[in-house]
């Protein structure tokens, strides 16, 4: 009886994580969508049949599966699966990085405010309260319209504009966490102030940041979409899905597809992180843990 | 309760204060030269030198941010580089159009978005609530603008039903009394008999408000419905039950009442959040609004537009926050007492 | 009427041999088995039993709270006035409940509704089984507040419950179980667990009071046997679904048999009899989980005469007197040699 005890290992975080995600059918479909852009986006020179920005003018608003073109070319004679393969690329990128940095300096800007407490903790909230007075969207427009609309700068611009958000998050979490007897425990063992603030507490209010990055990444690739679409983010002809759709306006009269099949592809890559993101915060908010 | 009030009307100033200040810096201290940016590489050096002077850029820095704090509170926004007007009128012409489609859509979100969500709450893990809720997931993975455009080529393209843009049929010869077309219409139909304002005001509305809408729709029905699953398992749904209330009335009584209390917040949020949605849509729709004034303004780097724009959208964004608190603390009565 | 043997004049409900099961993912909760019970006009029947024994299941089948799914009766029959209560239509249920089964519970402060007045409340249950005017209703509310003693109710019905007192609180829970036209049965489902001991002593005088004034019968659950002793006529004792002794209120305090009543009595600081005991006795061991409970007596791991009988089947009813009865293995051999 105690043998079999003994044997049975505690499951670690991640294992216990996976495990309830594997049982949660829309985080598991999310999970999928994702994995499939992230692989379209990595083998996008493998897997395009052609070139996404090479033109063929007498091929112009071919409709979907004629002429070898499977879901058809755009106005300019490019091959649209192919530009929605590439596409892929750039929106996973936007998420990735524009979440990338929101992350870091709302960790660190989230960790050090509720570690440190005091003046610098409530200069920090108050600049985070006058950012969040802002309208999100609204935000990301201004720091492009600074830096002069490119790829690069809406990334920069919608990771800046949710900052605040994460660095509440971080706050907020570390601060429940501060005062639990392990962080006391490691102190009164002599743990340093870097130490105890990124080794010990951090990876004890992950949960949370990990939901929101996940939303996040959605969140970011309909804005840098949004961007596009009024000619701040990327410019042509760069494959975005976003300003695929904006060059696209003028045909909706007689070419359908040009631009009904960006928006299913931004959406389709959205919706995976969102069930992904909903799936996690079921399985790691404790609130909903029962 | 007004003390409440009170309050939260002086925590804004700060907030208030901290928002220009932002926007002041975050355009002045962009990179490169403001004047050279809107002129352009042609333009010469004296018609640079004079806007500069025009828009203050030859002084230094903090006297700068002390003259557009002095004019803000007199509610003096400056000029528009590219019409010349002064950006006060320009946006008091075009903030009724953005109003009139923001409430509409919040008006089509709330109603639909609470009753899936109810609904969805009261038949939890049934069909219709998975199509639903799958739904609402979808509504918020979209892009508006697409939605918009998708919209359009359905309604106006291939069925003909609906305009593509605007706020009014062009060929007719209206004079807006009060900017909010619906209103305009019911008025011209009661003095002139002829309906034809009120119509086409409503056909052009219905496309914007949907793509507008759904965004929002989608996260309150998502809102209300985990809302309402909370309520629903509440002792006093019991108590109601046991004294034998109609189940009808206990959902729609007992517990809705109890689960619009967090909805309250959300509507709020999303109805400032559709201020700032409305740049996207207005640009579709072609609806001349503050968003599509902002838009052709960034467009044109007309700094000043854009300062002036952003900043009224924020405060109204703050104001309407400061509404839906005073709205929550009025149907809380655990608030409301103390 | 065929079901003669349970319309005896005496009895207001009978439950006879109820089944209930919770499915859930995880297998079947056996929540309460072989279950019978009566309960007289006029009287107060008392479940006793630790949480999780089945008591409120017990009797929220009465009224039919339970949710269903993932409740379900399993088999039995539960009569009320002659009428088959689980084959009677949703409607008539809600019928009868808060006319003649009413209910309270708890928790004061999570049973009453937050967002409404007590009087609205109240005056709620009138105007759904009669056709009273809104102000006729409340004018009633007021008259059933002044019954359970809350002081100047005329001002008190204009109050939300959060400003109530937690004893005010259940005051008026149970003057809005009395709202009913016609008391025939009051559950009352740990009425005083959430109040202080002296207010505790008030709500259960009163509540004996209005068992003569109103002419109901109480259908008392609770894990504390001050309040048995103090409120009930005959008492059941539950263990794990299962009945384990029942007997009317002095039979049990004099002679308590099912060794699991012993315990419970032996937990007991205030009853004179056991004050010679060195310490408050707990009962070793824990409750046996329902889901994979099986045939034999569930008390039989925390048994101190546990046989090998006891593990493998469900003890025969064993008559002690006229009013006691008990199931248990040992007592049965005991009883046998007398």
């Amino acid at each position: 009886m105690e043998q079999e005890l003994l044997e049975i290992k505690e499951p670690t975080p991640l294992q216990e994580t996976w495990y309830n995600l594997k049982k949660n059918k829309g985080a598991m479909t999310g999970l999928v969508i994702i994995v499939l852009f992230v692989l379209m986006a990595i083998f996008a020179p493998l897997l395009a049949p052609h070139d996404p920005v090479e033109q063929v003018i007498e091929l112009r608003k071919t409709p979907p599966f004629t002429g070898g073109y499977i879901l058809g070319t755009d106005d300019l004679g490019r091959d649209m699966l192919s530009r929605l393969i590439y596409g892929a690329r750039i929106s996973m990128s936007i998420g990735v990085v524009s979440v990338g940095i929101s992350l870091v300096l709302g960790l660190i800007i989230g960790v050090v405010s509720a570690y440190f407490g005091g003046i610098l903790d409530k200069i920090i909230m108050r600049i985070i309260d006058i950012m969040l007075a802002f309208p999100y969207i609204l935000l990301t427009i201004v720091i492009v319209a600074i830096l002069g609309p490119s790829l690069v700068n809406a990334m920069v611009a919608i990771g800046i504009s949710q900052v605040p958000r994460y660095a509440r998050l971080v706050r907020a979490s570390v601060l429940a966490e501060k005062e639990n007897d392990y962080v006391l425990a490691e102190r009164a063992l002599g743990a340093g102030n870097m130490e105890l603030m990124f080794k010990t507490i951090l990876p004890n209010c992950l949960s949370a940041t990990i939901v929101q990055s996940t939303l996040g990444v959605g969140e970011a690739i309909l804005s840098s979409a949004g961007l596009s679409f009024l000619g701040l983010g990327a410019q042509p002809p760069t494959p975005e899905w976003g300003l695929m759709i904006a060059s696209s306006k003028e045909f909706i009269t007689n070419a359908w597809w040009i631009v009904t099949l960006p928006g299913i592809a931004i959406l389709l890559a959205v919706l995976g992180f969102n069930l992904l993101g909903d799936g996690l915060r079921d399985i790691l908010d404790p609130k909903m843990r029962s | 309760m007004l003390k409440h009030i009170f309050k939260r009307l002086l925590l804004l100033i700060p907030t208030l204060f901290g928002v220009i200040t932002l926007v002041f810096f975050m355009i002045a201290l962009a990179p490169g030269d403001p004047a050279r940016v809107m002129l352009g590489e042609r333009a010469n050096a004296q018609q640079l030198e004079q806007l500069r002077e025009e828009l203050g850029l030859d002084k230094p820095l903090i006297q700068q941010y002390g003259l557009y704090l002095s004019r803000i509170v007199r509610l003096d926004l400056g000029k528009s580089i590219t019409s010349g007007q002064q950006i006060k009128d320009e946006i008091s012409e075009r903030f009724p159009a953005t109003i009139e489609l923001a409430i509409w859509a919040m008006i089509f979100a709330s109603t639909i978005g609470i009753i899936v969500g109810v609904t969805s709450a009261r038949k939890r893990n049934s069909w219709i609530d998975y199509t639903a809720m799958g739904g609402s997931l979808v509504g918020v993975s979209m892009p508006v603008f697409w939605l918009g455009l998708v919209l359009i080529m359905i309604f106006s393209v291939w069925l003909d039903l609906l305009p593509t843009g605007g706020r009014m049929n062009v060929r007719y010869y209206f004079q807006p009394i009060t900017n909010f077309y619906i209103l305009d219409g019911i008025i011209l139909w009661i003095r002139e008999g002829n309906s034809q304002y009120l119509v086409s005001a409503f056909q052009h509305l219905i496309l914007p408000t949907i793509a507008l809408g759904t965004i929002p729709l989608a996260i309150i029905a998502r809102t209300t419905r985990s809302s309402m699953l909370e309520v629903l398992q509440q002792d006093y749904i019991k108590t109601a039950r046991s004294a034998g209330i109609k189940e009808r009335r206990v959902v729609f009584r007992y517990a809705l009442k109890n689960a619009l209390l967090p909805v309250i917040t959300i509507i709020g949020l999303q109805f400032g959040l559709l201020l700032s949605g409305a740049i996207l849509t207005e640009t579709v729709f072609s609806w001349p609004g503050i968003g599509k004034w902002i838009y052709v303004a960034i467009g044109a780097r007309d700094y000043p537009a854009v300062q002036g724009g952003i900043i009224f959208i924020s405060v109204f964004f703050v104001l309407i926050n400061l509404v839906v608190d005073i709205l929550y603390s009025v149907i809380n009565p655990k608030i409301r007492m103390q | 009427m065929s079901e003669g043997k349970h319309t005896g004049d005496d009895v207001l409900v009978s439950i006879e041999n109820l089944n209930f099961n919770f499915n859930i993912q995880r297998g079947i909760v056996k929540a309460v088995r072989d279950l019978s019970v009566t309960i007289k006009k006029g009287e107060t029947l008392t479940l006793v039993g630790e949480s999780g024994c089945g008591k409120s299941v017990t009797a929220h089948a009465i009224n039919q709270l339970n949710p269903m799914p993932p409740g379900v009766v399993e088999s039995g029959k539960i009569y009320f006035r002659d009428k088959d209560l689980l084959t009677l239509p949703k409607s008539q249920i809600e019928a009868l409940r808060g006319t003649q089964i009413s209910m309270i519970f708890q928790e004061p402060m999570t049973a009453l509704n937050p967002v409404f007045t007590i009087g609205s409340q109240i005056a709620d249950v009138y105007r759904t089984h009669q056709r009273i005017s809104k102000k006729e209703a409340l004018a009633k509310a007021v008259e059933l507040l002044d019954l359970v003693k809350i002081p100047s109710p005329d001002e008190r019905i204009h109050n939300y419950p959060h400003q109530l007192s937690g004893g005010m609180r259940q005051r008026a829970m149970i003057a809005m179980a009395l709202a009913s036209p016609e008391p025939g049965l009051m559950i009352a489902d740990e009425p005083t667990t959430a109040l202080d001991v002296t207010i505790q002593a008030q709500i259960l005088d009163l509540l004996n009071d209005l068992k003569k004034t109103v002419g109901m019968s109480i259908l008392l659950i609770t894990h504390d046997m001050g309040v048995v002793s103090e409120m009930a006529d005959r008492v059941v004792v539950m263990y794990a679904g299962r009945k384990v002794e029942e007997a009317d209120v002095f039979s049990l305090f004099e002679e308590p048999k099912h060794p699991y009543t012993l315990g419970l009595l032996n937990s007991l600081p205030s009853n004179p009899k056991y004050r010679g005991a060195k310490r408050l006795e707990a009962i070793d061991g824990t409750v046996p989980d329902l889901l994979t409970i099986g045939e034999g007596c569930p008390f039989a791991n925390r048994c101190g005469f546990v046989k090998d009988k006891c593990l493998k089947e469900f003890p025969e009813e064993t008559k002690i007197s006229d009013d006691h009865f008990v199931w248990c293995h040992h007592l049965q051999q005991q009883e046998g040699r007398v």
